[in-house]
Order: structure tokens, then C-alpha cells, then sequence
């Protein structure tokens, strides 16, 4: 197992209490495995996965444990992690197209950057070329100031200055969010390749767009209200899930081909609860239209077949 | 009921404005009762300037919007006063389309201070409740209550209340689902929906080719503010004939199917070659720029 996460629990400290962010994650990703990760805004999604490289200062570890390659990743220190990140676990962030330095040309960013992580810049630099060419960027991208990139140039530059020490683990949190549908489709086909060519081994695609995943991802997990609601593989998700919660996300999600004058898709009533004090039992009862008495008692995140895990009393029985 | 004329816009941007961008270029439009028209473009190509010459928040360079047959314009005062009362526009973010030190239902005292001063009390909060529901909001829900105690999706859906409160004959819609969650957004679309059989005229702006295919009647694809194929949407979605509405509909991601790799037409017509071409019917009611059409 490429990456092992038990029992992980992330809250936010707040003045009127803890936020339950991410609550009792358990999950596992093989060595080449793309793992997208879905849910609505506030589900916890990006908590989770910046927890595995860094919690910032509003973060609090609670428990659980991270193993990555055998090895345990200490992710509540702080100092610890700083050798595992960038080489081991590297992270594409939200907002990456903010990410680069206006005031630096992309050349002089990247040198400052790798040496500020102790890297041997002249044995990477070549290599940092030859990738950059890969993703279709041009010579001189390296002279350029960011604001002289469009959106795909700037987001193909962090992909790749993410990726450049082969980590074990990349997390790409929303990266085509921000990007129009044919930028969208190149950067997630380069995140496969990048996969393919073995210039990271596993990925946690971070993204609150379903369709998206399906396209690129091995397997999905659906997160709602800071837990985790099913896993499986990409097809299983998409074609035959078991938690009622994704079973209604994907209904309510329009195609190309679907009409409103020939078939009404439905939302979903009701809104996710307040994580400050998030309701006993199952998160999603107060708008699932299958919920029973046992729904009070918070269902377990099982395995229903390999490979297919999903939090919900009606999936298991 | 709306109709735009060979409408430009271009702005002076470099220092000191002595560069210019061409944002919008010759597009020409109507928006009938009862429509929903999608303006589907990515980011940069105009989209949104289009929606905000139609609301007056931008003058156009060239060209001319006529509403009803009068020319936009030339309202002023009184004129533009009773042009919004039947026109109105709900954009992207709906958090920043309050003011948070306010309650959120000071859009609607706003707007009764400004168009309903003669109604009394108890009719005025009929008629707010009359709307409110009409968007599927319990007024105790929301009213009293601050932006930030409000969902996004109740705060588009009070905006849209608000437009519905004048009685308003069209709707500019831009981008108003992009920062919905995906389960309450389809709420908002369904909305739009009702609203349409009722006469409304909507122009629906938005990047999502999905979304705008799902609403709306008739179909615009912009591309670097030109229209470069438009027509009723079951023709433009189900037999696109200009390459970049090809190559936008082949990277759509799609749930039960896998992108193509042999339906890429990618960058094989850069946008400069539409300048200069001239719409042209490929079939009844679908335009394509010339050249790329049969």
C-alpha cells in the first residue's frame, strides 16, 4: 500500500468550539492509484488533504495515523514533515494560480525554491526543463513573470514544479476548477500522463466536480460533512453506489443531453449541518430520504465488496 | 422584446489607456419572451460585458440595444427608472451582492423605498412573501437574517425574489449557479424553468456547457467576443459545425462516457480566423461563421 490513513480526525479551532473538518478518516491508496476525492464546499475535502502535508494554524491534530511507502508520516509535527514534503508528499494547492511569485521571473522562482529545500539545483534544473517542455510550455517560459501566463501556462508551471522530485504522493486540490473546459480537459489529461510516466506515484485529486473524476480517477471517495460516505472504484461511483448521499449528487447533476423540458433533475433538500456541533449519528440523515431510527447511531465505513467501502445502515444491509 | 445590433465594446487598458481591447464584436441578438437564451464563452470572451451593456452598467462602444423598439441608450431618469423595473440583472457571487453589515432583506426595503412607496404595509409584505415563495424561500427563514447566517443558494434565490417582486419581463442571469453546490443548484436552474413558462425572457450566461444546455432554448457560443455559432440549442449541441464549438463539446467531462481522444480538434483554427467572417445559416434557425459551415 502506497498510502495508509487510519482513523484520521482534523478539527479547526475556532472561538465557539472545534469544527469537525475531517472526522475518523480511513482509507487506503495503491501505488499508481488516482483517488479522487468529492463533496460539497465545507464537506472537509480540502482538510483532508492538506492534513496529510501540512495543517496550518488553525488545524488541530486530534488522532489517527498516516503511513506512507511503510513509512509513518508524522503529520502533527510540524518540523518532522518538513523532510518528507516536496520529496515525498508534494501538494498542487488551491488557488495554484496564485501561487507563483508575481515579482519573479519563473526561472529565478524555481532555483530560489528548490534551493530553499536543499535541492541540487544544477541536477534538477535539466530535468525541470525537459518536463516543462512536456506540458507543452514554451522555451522561454523560464525568463517570463507569471502575469505573463495565462491561467493553463500558470497551472501547468506549479503541476509541474510540484511534481519535479518525484514524490510518492501528489495532492491536486481543485486544480481545473478555475480553468475553462478545454484547459480543463489538457491539465487533467496531464495529471494522468504524469502518473503514466511515473513522475508520482499515487494521487488525491481533490475536486468538487464528479464528471471530472470520472474521466480521470482509479477510484472516488465521496466525503460529506467531515466524513467519509463511500469509496469505490471510479466506474462503481459513477454507475452502481450504494450511499443514498451520492446516489442524489449524481442525480441532481445535469449533462449535455439532458433537457429541462424533457427530464427535471432534482436537488437535494436541505443543507449539510453546521460542523461546529455536527448532529449524532449518521451526518446525512436530516436530508436522506431512506433514513430510519438507526440512522442515530453513526453507520461504519465498511467494505460492501472489494474495493467498495461506503458509510451508510441500507448499503450494508 | 431585446434585441442587440452588430453591439462592440472595447476598453482601453495598457498604461495610461493607450492600448485597446476589443471585449465584444459585432454581436447581434434578440432575447424573446418566454426564452431562455444561453450565452455560453470562456473566460475572456465577453460574456459577462454583453450582460452588463444590456443593464446599462457599460455603455457600448458601437452598436445598439433596443428594448421594445426603443434604444437603451437614450434612457435616462424616468425612462431607465421604468426600463428596470422590467429589466434586471443576478450575477456570479451572491456574498458579495449584499452588504454584510446589513440584513439581507434590505434589497427588498430598497427596493420598495425606490418602486413601491405606495403600497401599505400589509401589502407590500404579501407581496414580498407571494415572491419569496415563488423561489421556494420560507420567508422566516430569511428575512431578518444576516448574508453570512444564509446559504448561497438562499441568498441567488432572495436576489432572484427581489427581480421577481417588479414584475420583470427579462432576467440577465450571469453565471448566477457557478458558486452553487452541486445539489442546490439544480434547484435554482429548475427556477429559471418555471419562470420561462411564465413569459419570462432569460438570458442565461455562463461557461458550463451542460448547464446552458439544459435550460435553455436557443444557444450562443462567443469566442473572443464574436459570435461564432448560434442557434436553437438542440441544433448547436447536437450538430455543432464551427471546430471550436466541436472542441468545447468534446472536453466537456461527461458521467457515463470517457472522453474521445479522436474528437479533439484542438487549436486547429486559432481565433483570429473568424474575424472578418459573417454569420451564415447552415440550417433553419443555425448560424455558423462563414467557412465552416457545409
Amino acid at each position: 500500500m502506497s498510502l495508509h490513513v487510519d482513523d484520521l480526525t482534523v478539527y479547526y479551532q475556532s472561538l465557539r468550539g472545534d469544527v469537525k473538518a475531517v472526522d475518523g478518516a480511513t482509507f487506503e491508496i495503491a501505488d499508481g492509484e488516482i483517488m479522487g476525492l468529492a463533496g460539497e464546499s465545507g464537506c472537509g475535502k480540502s482538510t483532508l488533504g492538506k492534513s496529510l502535508i501540512r495543517l496550518d494554524t488553525r488545524m488541530r491534530y486530534v488522532r489517527g495515523s498516516v503511513e506512507l511507502d511503510g513509512q509513518e508520516l508524522p503529520v502533527w509535527d510540524d518540523a518532522r514533515m518538513n523532510p518528507f514534503r516536496f520529496r515525498q508528499v508534494s501538494i498542487i494547492p488551491q488557488y495554484a494560480l496564485s501561487a507563483l511569485n508575481p515579482t519573479r521571473r519563473i526561472g529565478r522562482m524555481a532555483v530560489e525554491l528548490l534551493k530553499s529545500r536543499d535541492v541540487a539545483v544544477d541536477a534538477v534544473l535539466p530535468e525541470f526543463r525537459r518536463r516543462l517542455e512536456l506540458v507543452d510550455l514554451p522555451q522561454d517560459i523560464l525568463e517570463r513573470f507569471p502575469i505573463e501566463l495565462s491561467g493553463g501556462m500558470k497551472q501547468r508551471v506549479v503541476m509541474v514544479l510540484s511534481s519535479l522530485l518525484d514524490p510518492s504522493l501528489l495532492i491536486a486540490d481543485e486544480v481545473t476548477s478555475a480553468l475553462d473546459v478545454s484547459t480543463q480537459r489538457a491539465v487533467a489529461e496531464l495529471l494522468v500522463e504524469f502518473r503514466d510516466r511515473g513522475f508520482v506515484k499515487s494521487m488525491i485529486v481533490i475536486t468538487h466536480d464528479l464528471s471530472v473524476l470520472y474521466q480521470m480517477a482509479d477510484s472516488i471517495l465521496v466525503m460529506y460533512a467531515g466524513k467519509l460516505a463511500e469509496k469505490a472504484p471510479a466506474e462503481t461511483i459513477v454507475n452502481d453506489s450504494r450511499h443514498p448521499y451520492t446516489q442524489l449528487l449524481l442525480s441532481s447533476l445535469p449533462e449535455v443531453g439532458v433537457r429541462y423540458a424533457e427530464r427535471r433533475l432534482k436537488g437535494i433538500p436541505g443543507r449539510p449541518p453546521s460542523l461546529l456541533e455536527p448532529p449524532a449519528g449518521c451526518r446525512f440523515q436530516a436530508r436522506c430520504p431512506v433514513a430510519t431510527e438507526k440512522c442515530d447511531e453513526q453507520p461504519p465505513f465498511c467494505p460492501l465488496e472489494a474495493g467498495h467501502e461506503a458509510a451508510c445502515w441500507k448499503a450494508v444491509a | 422584446m431585446l434585441e442587440l445590433d452588430t453591439c462592440c465594446k472595447s476598453f482601453r487598458v495598457g498604461a495610461f489607456g493607450t492600448k485597446e481591447l476589443v471585449a465584444v464584436r459585432d454581436v447581434s441578438f434578440e432575447v424573446r419572451s418566454g426564452n431562455v437564451v444561453s450565452l455560453i464563452g470562456e473566460s475572456g470572451s465577453g460574456k459577462s460585458t454583453i450582460g452588463k451593456m444590456i443593464l446599462r452598467l457599460l455603455p457600448t462602444t458601437r452598436g445598439t440595444i433596443t428594448y421594445d423598439g426603443t434604444d437603451v441608450s437614450t434612457l435616462q431618469g424616468r425612462s431607465l427608472r421604468e426600463y428596470y423595473a422590467d429589466v434586471q440583472g443576478v450575477f456570479q457571487d451572491p456574498f458579495s451582492s449584499y452588504n454584510p453589515i446589513f440584513k439581507a432583506s434590505r434589497v427588498f426595503t430598497m427596493l420598495r423605498s425606490e418602486y413601491f412607496s405606495s403600497l401599505s404595509r400589509s401589502e407590500w409584505s404579501a407581496k414580498l412573501e407571494r415572491s419569496l415563495e415563488a423561489v421556494s424561500l420560507e420567508p422566516g427563514d430569511v428575512l431578518g437574517k444576516y448574508p453570512h447566517q444564509l446559504s448561497g443558494g438562499q441568498l441567488q434565490r432572495m436576489l432572484i425574489a427581489r427581480a421577481l417582486l417588479l414584475d420583470i419581463r427579462l432576467l440577465v442571469a450571469d453565471e448566477i449557479i457557478s458558486m452553487l453546490d452541486a445539489s442546490t443548484r439544480i434547484d435554482v436552474l429548475n427556477l429559471l424553468g418555471e419562470l420561462k413558462s411564465r413569459g419570462l425572457g432569460i438570458l442565461f450566461i455562463t461557461h458550463d456547457l451542460s448547464l446552458g444546455n439544459y435550460i435553455s432554448d436557443e444557444t450562443i457560443i462567443l469566442r473572443r467576443g464574436r459570435i461564432v455559432e448560434m442557434g436553437a440549442t438542440e441544433k448547436v449541441f447536437g450538430d455543432p459545425r464551427h471546430p471550436y464549438t466541436q472542441n468545447l463539446l468534446a472536453s466537456v467531462p461527461h458521467l457515463h462516457e470517457k472522453w474521445r481522444h479522436d474528437r479533439v480538434v484542438a487549436a486547429a483554427v486559432p481565433a483570429s480566423a473568424d474575424d472578418g467572417r459573417a454569420l451564415v445559416a447552415v440550417d433553419e434557425g443555425h448560424l455558423v461563421a462563414a467557412g465552416f459551415g457545409p
